[in-house]
């Protein structure tokens, strides 16, 4: 058993250090003076990839457009999500398998293809019908990361419906309320988690995505684009950097998250002693 | 403001199963009134068919003296408390009572005046602004009639309400009900599978069975007078022998049964040469002495349960039969396991009701 | 017959089609007698019914079946510059499939070995990673399901997520800076005097690899976790119990019985492997492995947008195939698969 030990310790060791690996090499790269990325040798300490990244005007750029498409796919997938899991409910038992595999499909079709054929669809619609105006990268890259972000959504809020006691709308409705104000008084409120969970996943979902958004954006640029045409072109640490603030950024946040709940949990626990 | 509810021929399908069938009743405003039966009788389809939660296949609905075909549950005049009580969880005591008055569009401060006096009435003075989940179970019982009345139904409708409670808690919430019930004055519909609790709270009660409605009437006709053999096992306790009708003699008959001739009252006319069933209360079937009531039954003692106020005696006949007695502190002790006994009934303490088969 | 007589004739079809399915549900009902439950909007009320059938109805018409449509539609038509669309020399034809088959429109001599290889060897490839990444992860998920205690557990998780706040260029910069000649990892086993000179890593595509097979970790590790944790473990402690040794516990009694997590994550990965793009443009090595780069110069780099959606759509239609393939094998739907 002690082989079994040993081997399990090297597995995990093994597994964590690969898990890691990439991490490790921004961080070298991000705070080396070397003017190539590299991880080894470390030439010197610097901060400076971190300012070069402040002054680069394309990656700004790049960043606002990428906040502001992640906006909007929040703002399109999260109430969309919402009605396809509702829908799932209401929907007569017959059509629900093959409602269920077109909703969900977009989340195992290739996101490529799902930009190429946003791109096609809207570029002939929108020649069809005169609406040119309608032809552009932003919002070609909403409908098209929405139509997976959405399905993503619609699976959270599904998995939420299901812990839902369907009583207390049948009570809500004997007390005098009408189908609109039942959905507003008592399912919604339960949601809200859910509601939050969906929004935060269709942002970083969004905001990270790359595949789709490449083909969907026209000749516009997110931050994913622009990273990418700087990393083929061969570039400068400074993508270390952002790897490095991104990083940082969202483990913080990830923390902050655990430690509110966390305290949550324990102010109940205290409470209920 | 209590209302009467008029049930005519109402029947429930779904598909090939019948949860109701054909059930008539009216059921007087401002009484208290019980259906009860086991489980998958089809009462709780029928409350629900009263609040408006299932739409009847066949039957006619009316409250009030009107007819409620198409009125959904929001629209009708009752109040339904569930099993579960239902209870909106993400809001508090106040909230949850308020909420009908909320609906309706009454103004914040009337509303919460309404709570405040609901609260006094199920004496739960000060608990408006704590949340659901810091309740005990009784005081959620009571949250939930609370919320049903503010809304000032005609008739309150209740799934039974009492089942997750433990039983000491269970007999006190029952005559606060009985309480309520009598102080607001409206049509109270209750359903139970507890035949002693629903003699204790009502008016009258309904005996379900499969769907169908076995009998109407008191607590006391449904103990003295069961008209069908499974209302006589389901109320009480009963021993049931079969056989076939041999003679009669005017109001009574005599059955060949397993265990001899015996005589009985026959208030159905049960035919001679039909089957029936003899139906014998434990309290009515007792160890006799020699040349006592007409109809005696050798046994033998099988277990003795002593209850305090009462003994249980099972006995067992020489056919196998098992036969129960109920014996007061004043009657004679009876013998130890496997002694023998006599047992001896007198023929106007029984009943011939129609062989039937009852729910296991 | 023009293309412009082709758009009619899809949306025909799609209506024709929607006409047969509410008639066949219309057939269903008249033999079975009236409805019991009732009707849709009677049971969510008419402004929310309306809000669901537009919201659900735009999004699965608009964004997900008609674009798939178009570009299926387009994927049969020639180049023609953006005027001569809808006219007279928008025909339908096979000539995109034949390139991609034959290298050629027209001529079927010889077949396009550069483009048929990649898919071949990207459909392998992403069989091969998904495998790999089945078997490096299972351990884990065994582990955090079967083992695990919460406190572990919870940490576990933690460590976990966090690598994974990288997006896909960002990830593969970082493997292209690991693998390089010069990178880390070279230097870490020249100096540790394993090797003499710099493996190559990028140029035979162990870099890709390495990379494909990170970036969709997570994505088999959690469906095998669900499925793990749901395992009775009694049923291990029965077989081990009848005496089998380990390996032969987990092959012949976990697997089975999770082989619905395992569907999941494998089909996950393989589709994402599939279409993977950023990774392969950033650390592909000399050789032209992966096809979809390949479907990007179609539309970026060659222009030819019919072409690009005919590979885009083969490699869809393989995949769906490869995928259905595996569902019907291991006799499972697909709402087993999507958690």
């Amino acid at each position: 058993m002690r082989f079994g030990r040993l081997a399990c310790f090297a597995y995990l060791l093994a597994f964590f250090t690969y898990l890691f690996a990439p991490l490790a090499v921004m961080g070298l790269t991000a705070f080396n003076t070397a003017s190539f990325p590299s991880a080894w040798p470390i030439e010197g300490w610097t901060l400076d990839w971190f300012a070069a990244l402040a002054r680069d005007g394309e990656m700004l750029y790049g960043l606002r457009n990428s906040l502001w498409i992640g906006l909007l796919v929040v703002l399109v997938s999260v109430p969309t999500g919402l009605a396809g899991a509702l829908m799932m409910q209401h929907i007569a038992p017959s059509l629900r398998g093959v409602y269920y595999v077109l909703a969900v499909a977009p989340v195992l079709i290739p996101g490529v293809i799902i930009g190429i054929a946003t791109v096609i669809f809207w570029r002939e619609a929108t020649l069809n019908a005169g609406l040119r105006f309608l032809y552009n990268g932003t919002l070609l890259t909403v409908m098209g990361q929405s139509s997976f972000i959405a399905s993503y959504c619609m699976l959270i809020f599904i998995a939420r419906l299901h812990r839902f006691d369907r009583t207390l709308e049948e009570a809500a409705a004997d007390l005098g309320a009408g189908k609109t104000t039942i959905f507003f008084h008592i399912t919604l409120p339960f949601l809200r988690p859910a509601i939050l969970s969906a929004a935060v996943l269709a942002f970083l979902s969004s905001f990270e995505n790359y595949n789709t958004t490449t083909f969907a954006i026209l000749a516009d640029k997110t931050l994913t684009t622009v990273l990418a045409g700087q990393v083929r072109q061969g570039t400068t640490p400074s993508v270390s950097a952002l790897a490095v603030l991104i990083i940082g950024v969202t483990t913080a946040a990830f923390l902050l998250v655990e430690f509110w709940r966390g305290g949550d949990w324990r102010r109940r626990r205290a409470a209920l002693a | 403001m209590a209302a009467e509810v008029g049930i005519e021929r109402l029947s429930v399908r779904y598909g090939p199963v019948t949860a109701v069938d054909d059930v008539t009743l009216t059921i007087g405003a401002g009484e208290f009134f019980s259906f009860l039966g086991p489980s998958g009788c089809g009462k709780t389809t029928l409350l629900r068919s009263i609040s408006g939660f299932v739409e009847p296949t066949e039957g006619r609905l009316a409250i009030g003296g009107k007819d409620m075909r198409g009125i959904g549950p929001n629209r009708r005049p009752t109040a339904l408390i569930f099993q579960s009580l239902a209870l909106f969880p993400l809001m508090t005591v106040a909230e949850n009572i308020a909420y009908g008055l909320r609906v309706r569009g009454v103004a914040r401060e009337a509303r919460r005046r309404r709570a405040e006096r609901l609260l006094q009435t199920v004496a739960l003075e000060g608990y408006g602004d704590k949340p659901i989940d810091q309740l005990s179970g009784g005081q959620r019982q009571r949250v939930a009639i609370a919320r049903a009345l503010a809304v000032e139904p005609e008739v309150l409708l209740l799934d039974e309400p009492l089942s997750a409670l433990d039983l000491k808690l269970r007999q006190h919430m029952r005559n606060e009900l009985r309480e309520i019930q009598r102080r607001v004055g409206i049509t109270f519909i209750y359903i139970t599978h507890d035949q002693g609790e629903a003699l204790t709270v009502s008016d009258r009660i309904g005996v379900m069975s499969r769907g169908r409605l076995e009998q109407v009437g008191a607590g006391r006709e449904l103990y003295d007078a069961p008209e069908t053999a499974f209302v006589a096992s389901f109320v009480g306790e009963a021993n049931m022998l079969a056989g076939t009708v041999r003679e009669r003699h005017g109001e009574e008959a005599v059955l060949d049964s397993a265990l001899g001739p015996l005589r009985a009252r026959n208030p159905r006319g049960l035919l001679a040469g039909s089957r029936a069933v003899l139906f014998i209360r434990p309290e009515f079937l007792l160890p006799c002495a020699e040349g006592e009531p007409a109809n005696r039954i050798g046994v033998r003692v099988a277990g003795l349960a002593y209850e305090g106020s009462a003994t249980h005696v099972s006995w067992v006949t020489p056919a196998g039969e098992k036969l129960l007695s109920l014996l007061g502190p004043r009657d004679a002790a009876p013998p130890a396991p496997g002694g023998a006994a006599m047992l001896g009934f007198a023929a106007q303490d029984a009943l011939l009701l129609p062989p039937q088969e009852l729910a296991a | 017959m023009t293309a412009s007589d082709g758009h009619i004739y899809l949306l025909l079809a799609v209506a024709a089609l929607l006409g047969l399915l509410l008639l066949w549900r219309l057939a269903r009902r008249l033999r079975r007698g009236p409805p019991r439950r009732p009707g849709f909007f009677r049971r969510t009320g008419w402004p929310l019914g309306l809000f669901l059938v537009v919201m659900v109805g735009t999004w699965l018409i608009v964004m997900v079946v008609l674009p798939q449509l178009f570009m299926i539609d387009l994927s049969f038509r020639p180049r023609l510059p953006l005027a001569q669309m809808g006219g007279p020399r928008d025909i339908y034809t096979l000539q995109n499939y034949r390139y991609l088959l034959f290298g050629s429109t027209v001529s079927t001599e010889s077949w396009n070995a550069v483009h048929l290889r990649a898919l071949g060897l990207t459909i392998v490839s992403a069989m091969l990673i998904t495998l790999f990444n089945l078997v490096l992860c299972y351990p884990l998920a065994y582990y955090m399901g079967q083992v695990a205690g919460p406190r572990g557990l919870r940490l576990l998780l933690l460590l976990l997520i966090a690598p994974y706040w990288l997006n896909d260029i960002l990830r593969a910069f970082a493997f292209r800076i690991l693998f390089a000649e010069s990178g880390l990892l070279n230097a870490m086993l020249l100096g540790a005097g394993l090797l003499d000179r710099p493996i190559d890593f990028i140029g035979q595509n162990i870099a890709l690899y390495a990379c494909l097979t990170y970036a969709y970790m997570l994505l088999m590790l959690f469906p095998l976790y669900n499925a793990l944790e749901a395992f009775e473990h009694s049923q291990a402690e029965a077989a081990r119990d009848l005496g089998a040794p380990w390996w032969h516990i987990h092959l012949f009694v976990v697997v089975p019985a999770v082989k619905g997590g395992i569907a999941s994550g494998c089909t996950l990965v393989f589709m994402l492997a599939t279409g993977a793009l950023a990774a392969p443009l950033v650390l592909s090595g000399t050789s032209v492995l992966w096809f979809t780069p390949i479907v990007y110069d179609r539309f970026y780099q060659v222009f030819n947008w019919p072409q690009g959606a005919a590979y885009a759509f083969a490699l869809l239609a393989i995949c769906i195939i490869l995928v259905i393939a595996l569902l019907r094998r291991l006799r499972l739907s697909l709402t087993d698969v999507v958690r």
